[in-house]
Formats: C-alpha cells, structure tokens, sequence
C-alpha cells in the first residue's frame, strides 16, 4: 500500500523527482487541467465575498491567538473532551499516534476500520502501521480510494487523485475494487457518475460493516470540545455517525479558541478549496451521547514536530494552514512537478515549508523543498490564512545554506549548513567580494567585454543546467558604468 | 529634479542599453540623473539563494551610496523589491541578533526612496504619455516581484498604450510566472524551461513581435528560450521602449 512519508528519507531530491514528472505528458496534461479549472473557480468564488481581505486577516489573526497560547488552549480542549465523555490521548510523534491507535482498535476486537479522509494519519503512515498489525483500513473519500486502490501515492491535500484521468482511474476499479469487497459492476465506463456509483457501492457495504471510524479534523473547540469535519461526499459522515467507536488523529495546531470563531473559516476554507460557498457536508460532534452516533470517543492529539515549528518564529506561521490546497492550485512549479516530487503527503508550497519543518532539514528531499519555488508569490496571495510562504522558504533556504539555530525535540540547536553546498558558499562569498568593490567589479566587467567573442554556447559545471535549454544573452562591448563615464565623466 | 539611477549588477554587465535607455527617458522628461558609482548588486540573488548574511555588506554599500538622493529609480522590479521588502527585513533580523540597528535604521531610510521606473513615471512624474514612438506589436509580461511585491498594477500597460504606434496584445496566461527565479533555473532547471516555454509559447500565440517585460533576468531566461528556439519574437526591457523616438529609434 501506500509509504510512510514523514521520517523516510528516501525520497530522491526535488529537481529529479520535478524532472521525471515535466517529461510525463500524460501528468502534466492531467495537473494542468485540473488546476486551472479549480483555480478560475475559486477566483470567482472569493470575489462574491466583499469582505474576503477581512476574512483573511481575521483567520490569520485566530490562527495566530492560538498558536501563542497554545498550551492554553490544548488543556481546555483536553478539559471540554473529557467532559463530555471522550477520551484525550497525548502523541509526541508518529510511532506513539500510531501505537495508541492500533491499541485502541485492538481493545474493541474489530479487524477492520473505516477512514475519513485525514492528512494527520497519512503524515504518520497509520494505515501501514495498522496493516502490520493485521486490521485492515479502508479508505472512504472517493479520491483516497482511488489512490489506495491504485497502490499509489496521494498528490494532492484535497485531490489525491488528481495525477489520474477518468480512464486511469476505471482502470484501477476494474481491476481492484474485487479483491477489497465489493467488486466494480460488469462494463464499467469512464462517465464520472458511473464512477461515483461503482465507488458508492462499494463503499456502502464496508460502512454498515463498519464498528470502528478513524478520522481526523478540519477544527477542535476548546471552549465546547467539538470536532469539526468539512467534507464534500458525505461519507465522511456515514463514518463519523454509523460505528461504535469514533478514533480522530488531530494535529495539535488545528485548535480553535471558540464555536464563533468557526464562522471566519467556514466561509474561507470551502471556497478557497473547492471553490464551494459552502461545503456540502460539515459534521461536528461533542464526545458522545447516548444512542447517538459512537459510544466511545477517542482524540489523538498529534505534535510530530509542530512544537519545534512553534518556537521558530518566521517558519510557525506554517501551522496557520488550514489546508485547503489553494496554493497548490495556483503553483506554476506544483503544476509542472506533480505531488509526487515533494516525497511528503504534503505537496506544493505548503509542503514546501512545512515537510522540512516537521522533519527537519537533513534528508535530501528535505534540504531541496526549500529550493522548489521562484518565489513568484502566488501562493501567499491566494492563501486564506495570509501565510508568507515566500518569507518561510527563504528563511529556510537559510537554514540549508548557511546553519542556523533550530529547536529539535523541544531542545535548542545550532544546524551546520547541509552537505553539498560548499561550492555555492563559496561562489556566493567571492561573488559577494568582487560585488563590494566596484574598482574590481569594473575590472571584472571590462574582462568580460574583452572575451566576448569567446564565449561559449553551452557553459560547464552548474551553468550547463542554463545553456541546455537557454542561450546565454550576448555580453556587451562596453558596460553601463564604462558608457556613463565616457559619455559624463564620473559624477560623483 | 534630480535623481539617481540604480542601474543593478545585471544591467550594468549584461543590458547597459537599458540603463542607457532609462538615462535618455529620464532626461527627455526634464530629470536630472545622477549615477553614484559606488552602487553594486542589491544582494538579490544572495538572499534568495540563503546567503542572508553575504548580503549585508551589498545592503550597506548601496544605503550609503544613494544617501541623500530623494528619489532612486531602477529599471528592475525585483530588485527595487529587494530593498523595499527585504532590506527592512534583513536589517530587523541582524538586530534581533545582537548586532546593533545601523543595517536597520540603513534599510529604513532607503526603503521608501526607491522607485521601480514605471512607478516613477506614473507616481512621482504624473505622466502615461512619455512621447516614445515604436511602431510594433507588443505583449507585456509583468515579472512577479513587479506584479506581487510591489503591485505595480497597471502602470506599465499603460505606459505602453500610451506609446505612438505602438499595438499592445493581451498576453494569455499572463500572471504566471515566467520560471526564472533566480538560482531556480539552474537547480530546477527541468521546471524552469517548462515554465519558460509554455510563456514564451503564449506570447507567441499573442501574436506580438516584442515580449516586453520590466526585469531583465527574467527577460534573460526568457529570450535565451527564444533564441534557442529560433523564435521570430524579441525579448526586450520597457525602458528601451520607452526612450525610443522617431528621431532615435531602438536600434
Ligand atoms: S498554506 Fe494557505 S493556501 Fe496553502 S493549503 Fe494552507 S491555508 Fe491553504
């Protein structure tokens, strides 16, 4: 099934990974597509709303009370949760989620769970863990059934199918769905509701079936303990409401102070995500109730790296993200390089400066996320949570290239810059040099002029990534300063 | 009035006829120019790249060199960027880290002195109309530092439109970036020539004959792909449109 992510370091470096996906066609066609027809979508949809910029600086600043008082708000949370008859349970990182989970599912003697669609136990690779503990996890949102069925890898927060076309995707139904359950019915077509109706019914007997749910959530209350799930299907629903036991992995960042301050996201998260006014289904649930819905109720709540974000104080900003995958959408490199190159369940911009937050710096997919922009800033002004995703990659970009101090299992660090930067160093430090001299810079220049006619089509060393597919612009015969003081003479 | 000319390391190596062009519009329009030749690189590609601290000196060097102008203007919307975005941001962080205010108190105060050229002309100058004459179609494709950092909106269109035979195309697919980025085309050199030729492709499509743009690197990537494709577009720097006349013509 599908790999865990965070914590395993094999993932090849961006720029390779990126490289595969430009030469597939068939991605790219596909992203490219899916993209910019959610894109215009949920530009029109965020101009109805007069008050968008209002919203957006509203969310930013709840995001950011929050995450000050963190600590706060977590006790009051864990409070509110047991109150009403849940039970909190504490995980420092993924092996300790997955270990609380898979007990917990063990105590009800049930060999199978149904999912909503949750990026927290996809980051700590939960259904692999439970799977090597012999429960099966089916997954019931269409697209994360689609990429779980495929034996694939989910590219996208809100579409982990869109790397797939409607004929790949009746493909892996055909060929899949029977060895789960339910196979695909006889002729199965590429039409979207054919689809969503092979999916539904075999979906449908695994939710009657079903006596354990794990899901995560969009937002938690720590005044009133309420879960928040926003979905567009529903089955998230059927989860959350038909079994007897309800398991939610829950970032620690995804706490809210008050049910108020839901009003702000429940207006930007769905149009910023699927472009909706208002998503189809928004289930919340308080602990449990008598003869309503599961009659045990279990919160995770998971750090995995979120409190040694929290002490950064340019990166946090990243725990803003209420991951509705706008940036995504509208990232010229996340359209070209697909989900898959970010070697996290967390692609494009935000996995750009989350993964090498939450993991660290030290794999080399980690030490090149922060490298995987132009910085061209379009996924800061699209984000509803107004999240400088430029600002963070450069300070990131920092941390690989120069070190710097860190704060790694609550514990204060001083990197050293990664490996394989020691040329750049010292290419930026004499570029630096002969910059800071402007004699020498002119000597430099005239040099240059001198050699013009000697210059090479295709350079060596890093310059061939240039003039592979660039030619070099022609180098003048005269610079702008040599032009300025033979025609005026020198100025000052 | 009098003004000095930040003309950018990569004007003034690679295009000084962009530099020379801003010179002959600025003084066409009554402006004294002055160019401090103490001025270097803004420590752009420095400070993208992660060398925040290589960059400190470029930051110094050109605070103190354009110190008691009231007005810089560049040809370059990413570097004037730089230093009204970042160089604040550089200068709070070297005080955060127990070295002192000078590089803060030096950003601040240049900061808001630096004008990208079209902000100039439309800003400060209050003209569309510069008096240019360039009988040619053209597309604009406004670099995202211009676009986004400094929300120069509409000005260089406008400026363009003003222009005396000069047809100006809409470019589809405008707002994307071009895939420079500075060290980004060389890590990520497969991204970068994907994203350089569905632009240079769209300008085609444009049906201009000139790929106009107010940043000089991108437009470097971008006719470096033009050029090795053996398009029929040229790439070239709004100044030079701007400075051209009847009389003197882009050449
Ligand atoms: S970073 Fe912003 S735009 Fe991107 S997923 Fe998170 S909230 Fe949405």
């Amino acid at each position: 099934m599908t790999g865990t992510y965070l914590g395993m370091p094999a993932f090849p470096a961006f720029p390779e990974a990126a490289g595969e996906a430009v030469r597939d066609e068939v991605l790219r066609a596909n992203l490219r597509h899916a993209t910019h027809t959610i894109r215009d979508k949920r530009a029109r949809a965020v101009a109805e709303l007069e008050d968008w910029d209002r919203l957006r600086a509203a969310g930013k600043a709840i995001k950011d009370h929050t995450l000050r008082h963190l600590d706060c708000y977590l006790l009051q949370l864990e409070e509110s949760v047991t109150a009403a008859g849940g039970t909190v349970h504490w995980a420092a990182d993924a092996d300790e989620a997955n270990r609380i989970v898979t007990d917990l599912v063990r105590a009800t003697g049930e060999r199978e769970v149904v999912k909503v669609k949750s990026m927290a136990t996809q980051e700590i690779g939960l259904n692999e863990a439970l799977e090597a503990a012999g429960i099966a996890a089916y997954e019931t949102d269409l697209a994360e059934l689609i990429v779980q069925l495929g034996h694939d890898r989910p590219s996208h927060i809100l579409v982990p199918a869109i790397h797939r076309n409607r004929g790949e995707i009746r493909d892996i139904f055909r060929s899949e769905m029977g060895s789960w359950g339910r196979p695909a019915p006889e002729g199965l077509g590429d039409d979207p509701r054919e689809l969503a109706e092979a999916a539904r019914l075999h979906l449908r007997e695994k939710f009657l079936r079903a006596e354990v749910a794990v899901s995560g959530a969009n937002f938690m209350v720590a005044e009133t303990g309420t879960m928040v799930v926003f979905e567009s299907e529903g089955n998230g629903r059927m989860c959350l409401t038909l079994p007897e036991t309800l398991i939610s992995v829950v970032g620690i960042e995804k706490v809210v102070p008050t049910f108020r301050d839901l009003e702000v996201f429940l207006q930007t998260l769905p149009r910023s995500s699927t472009a909706e006014r208002m998503n189809p289904y928004t289930t919340m649930w308080t602990g449990t109730a008598a003869g309503d819905g599961p009659s045990a109720f279990h919160l995770v709540l998971l750090d995995n790296g979120r409190t040694d974000t929290l002490a950064d104080e340019t990166g946090r900003q990243a725990l803003r993200c209420i991951r509705c995958s706008a940036c995504l959408n509208v990232c010229p490199v996340y359209e070209r390089a697909g989900g898959h190159a970010y070697g996290s369940v967390y692609p494009g911009p935000i996995g750009a400066i989350l993964s090498p937050q939450l993991r660290g710096t030290g794999s080399e997919i980690d030490a090149t996320l922060p490298y995987a922009s132009t910085l061209c800033g379009a996924c800061y002004e699209v984000c509803p949570v107004a999240i400088d995703i430029p600002e963070v990659l450069v300070h990131l970009r920092e941390r690989v290239a120069q070190g710097g101090p860190v704060t790694r299992e609550g514990i204060r660090v001083t990197l050293r810059p990664a490996h394989g930067h020691t040329a750049e160093r010292a290419a930026m430090r004499a570029a630096r040099l002969l910059l800071d001299r402007p004699g020498a810079l002119r000597a430099g220049e005239r040099l240059l002029a001198r050699a013009r006619r000697l210059a090479p089509r295709r350079l060596p060393g890093p310059g061939r990534a240039w003039t592979d597919t660039r030619a070099l612009p022609a180098i003048p015969a005269e610079s702008f300063r040599d032009w300025w003081t033979r025609e005026r003479g020198t100025s000052q | 009035m009098r003004v000095a000319l930040f003309v950018t390391c990569v004007n003034d190596a690679l295009y000084p006829r962009t530099g020379i062009a801003v010179v002959r519009l600025l003084e066409r329009l009554g402006v004294d120019v002055d160019f401090p030749e103490a001025q270097s690189c803004c420590g752009q590609p420095q400070y993208n790249t992660g060398y925040r601290h290589e960059t400190e000196p470029l930051l110094r060097r050109t605070a103190k060199a354009f110190a008691g102008y009231e007005y810089v203007v560049t040809p370059s919307g990413s570097c004037a960027a730089m230093i009204r975005e970042h160089y604040p941001r550089i200068g709070r962080k070297a005080a955060g880290e127990g070295r002192g205010t000078e590089l803060a108190e030096a950003a601040e105060s240049l900061a808001p002195r630096v004008y990208e050229l079209t902000e100039f002309l439309v800003d400060v100058l209050g003209v569309t109309d510069v008096g240019a004459y360039f009988p040619h179609t053209v597309t604009y494709h406004p670099s995202c530092h211009g676009l986004r950092s400094l929300g120069l909106g509409d000005r260089p269109r406008r400026l363009l439109a003003a222009v005396k035979g000069l047809d100006l195309v809409e470019l589809p697919g405008a707002e994307e970036c071009c895939g420079f980025g500075g060290t980004f085309a060389v890590k990520n050199p497969d991204v970068s020539a994907a994203m350089g030729t569905d632009k240079i492709d769209n300008a085609a499509a444009s049906g201009a004959e000139v790929l106009c743009g107010a940043d000089n690197s991108c437009l470097a990537h971008l006719d470096g792909l033009l050029r090795r494709a053996d398009a029929p577009l040229r790439a070239v720097h709004l100044a030079e449109i701007l400075a051209a006349t009847e009389e003197e013509p882009l050449s």
